[in-house]
């Protein structure tokens, strides 16, 4: 039997802008089938974090990435890796819904299609099931070929998801998915997360402290760039190890 | 002063200057289907000049007009937008960037008998095409290209950052979501740009002067190094060398039938962006 790990290690990560050094040293584990939340004030280096997981830092031509992050025991960032892969394994949702202005369908069908998906009843089961999966066919089995911008933010934000599933990812990076929505919708993402930690590993950055100890097994506090706890959610929260973690949690900083 | 009376004079300054510009539009378009729409007929359209050019038609020129315009969009259209593609979504640098884009504005400010003068070197003499269509054509092509990647980059940088961002991490190729995405949803804008291209294809009359339209020549073009007649040049030769007295009501017709080639493409660009825009909207 293979045992399939889908753990993240991450080592002696540095990214800089130009001259602005935006993650410093960080070297983390993040853990199969849970929810890592990613914490800290703005500009504490958070999304630039995640978005070294599936290498989306790649596109923003003044940022210059430095140390490892294993999947799988593979460095993605090895010259060997074709990135397109990196980033079919591992999913992202980002903070603001963006769907492509195209029909409910499309918006899905897409990224199985440009994978090599070619059949109309395949993409249909594709399309069908990852709506399933992230709460949303029933709402939209009826106007699949209405454009996803008529869908409201929170289903727009589920359908990004559905995207996501469709190119059956190992892990899936949330960028702030809920700071644009309203609390019900929330709370529908929260829920969806967490039972998409039964299949997948998820890693959630959010500034919202009471959305990280809902959901997440495991927290890391960021601040200026650097890793300052990592530990399980409750341990960081109701006893944090240092005092810059608790201030932020206490609401004195940030 | 009080603010009302002030408020009423700025509204009526702006009123008026609404007005005239449509009053231009209306006494220009007036004036030529005043003289010109009796000109026009079956036999105006597809017949070539007779009589010194007071009797018969326009043919050769309105065909020599629509051959410089398919030049235009053969030649010109794929380079202007796949080099502005380049440069917004492939070209990292952003000194590179800055220096095409004052090259671009710079080459959409030259006066077009310039661009005749380039062609008239370049394309009929160095490159030995004589004065020919494809020279024009080739001439053309180059004065419009600004215009065409002046609006593709507009339209391509107007599209948020974050439907590419969507597609890069669903693993696509930077290839796939140009293909699939960008292009697409720029469609809109880069069509005005190609629309405004032919438009300046068919009414520039300098450039085309120095490099293969003939004030008169009997017969049609019959390859791409033959000389040849286009509209703009043929109103230019009716009002300065004939009689206007004998020649005034074809002169007005071929004004008209140019003005409509324009004002008909441009109705055509706005139905197709108006497609596009239904289709993509974010």
């Amino acid at each position: 039997m293979v045992i399939h790990v889908t753990d993240i290690t991450v080592r002696q990560l540095n990214v800089h802008f130009d001259k602005a050094h935006a993650l410093k040293d960080v070297s983390m584990r993040i853990e199969e089938k849970k929810i890592t939340a990613i914490i800290g004030p703005s500009g504490c280096g958070k999304s630039t974090f995640i978005r070294c997981i599936n290498r989306m830092n790649d596109i923003i031509p003044s940022a210059k990435v430095t140390g490892d992050v294993l999947v799988d025991g593979t460095n993605i960032y090895d010259a060997k890796v074709d990135v397109t892969d990196v980033r079919k394994k591992i999913g992202m949702v980002f903070q603001k819904p963006n769907p492509f202005p195209k029909s409910i369908f499309e918006n899905i069908a897409y990224a199985p299609r440009i994978h090599g998906t070619k059949r109309k009843e395949d993409l249909s089961l594709i399309v069908e099931r990852s709506l399933r999966r992230a709460a949303l066919w029933d709402e939209v089995k009826d106007r699949m070929n209405k454009s996803a911008y008529d869908l409201s933010g929170g289903q727009q934000q589920r359908l990004c998801i559905a995207r996501t599933l469709a190119i059956e990812p190992e892990i899936i990076l949330f960028d702030e998915p809920c700071s644009a929505l309203d609390p019900i919708a929330t709370a529908k993402i929260e829920d969806l997360l967490i039972d998409l930690k039964k299949d997948y590993t998820v890693v959630i950055v959010t500034h919202n402290m009471q959305q990280a100890a809902r959901v997440a097994d495991r927290t890391a506090f960021f601040y200026l760039g650097e890793l300052i706890e990592y530990g399980s959610t409750r341990d960081l929260f109701e006893k944090p190890e240092k005092d810059l973690t608790e201030q932020y949690i206490t609401g004195r900083m940030g | 002063m009080n603010r009302k009376l002030k408020q009423s004079i700025y509204f009526g300054l702006f009123r008026v200057s609404g007005w005239a510009v449509v009053a231009a539009i209306a006494v220009l378009i007036g004036y030529l289907l005043f003289y010109g729409i009796g000109a026009i007929n079956w036999e105006f359209l597809t017949q070539a000049p007779r009589v010194g050019m007071s009797k018969g038609g326009i043919f050769p020129q309105l065909l020599g007009t629509i051959y410089l315009m398919a030049l235009v969009l053969i030649i010109s259209i794929p380079i202007g937008i796949l080099s502005a593609v380049y440069l917004v979504e492939y070209q990292k640098n952003k000194f590179m960037k800055g220096v095409w884009r004052v090259v671009v504005h710079n080459l959409a400010g030259v006066p077009s008998v310039v661009y005749g003068l380039l062609g008239l070197g370049l394309f009929v003499l160095l490159l030995d095409m004589g004065a020919s269509l494809i020279a024009a054509g080739l001439t053309l092509s180059i004065l419009v290209l600004p215009i065409i990647i002046a609006s593709t980059r507009e339209a391509l940088i107007a599209i948020p950052p974050s439907l590419r961002e969507a597609s890069i991490a669903l693993g696509a190729t930077k290839w796939q979501t140009v293909r699939h995405h960008i292009l697409p949803y720029a469609m809109p804008g880069i069509l005005t740009g190609v629309i405004l291209s032919l438009s300046r294809a068919a009414g520039e009359t300098a450039p085309i002067i120095l490099v293969g339209a003939a004030y008169y020549m009997p017969g049609l073009p019959d390859s791409l190094f033959s000389a040849f007649q286009a509209l703009p040049y043929h109103i230019y030769a009716l009002a300065t060398q004939t009689r206007v007295a004998l020649t005034g009501q074809s002169l007005y017709g071929s004004a008209l039938v140019l003005l409509m080639l324009v004002v008909g493409m441009n109705l055509v660009a706005i139905m197709l962006r108006n497609k596009y825009r239904k289709k993509y909207r974010w």
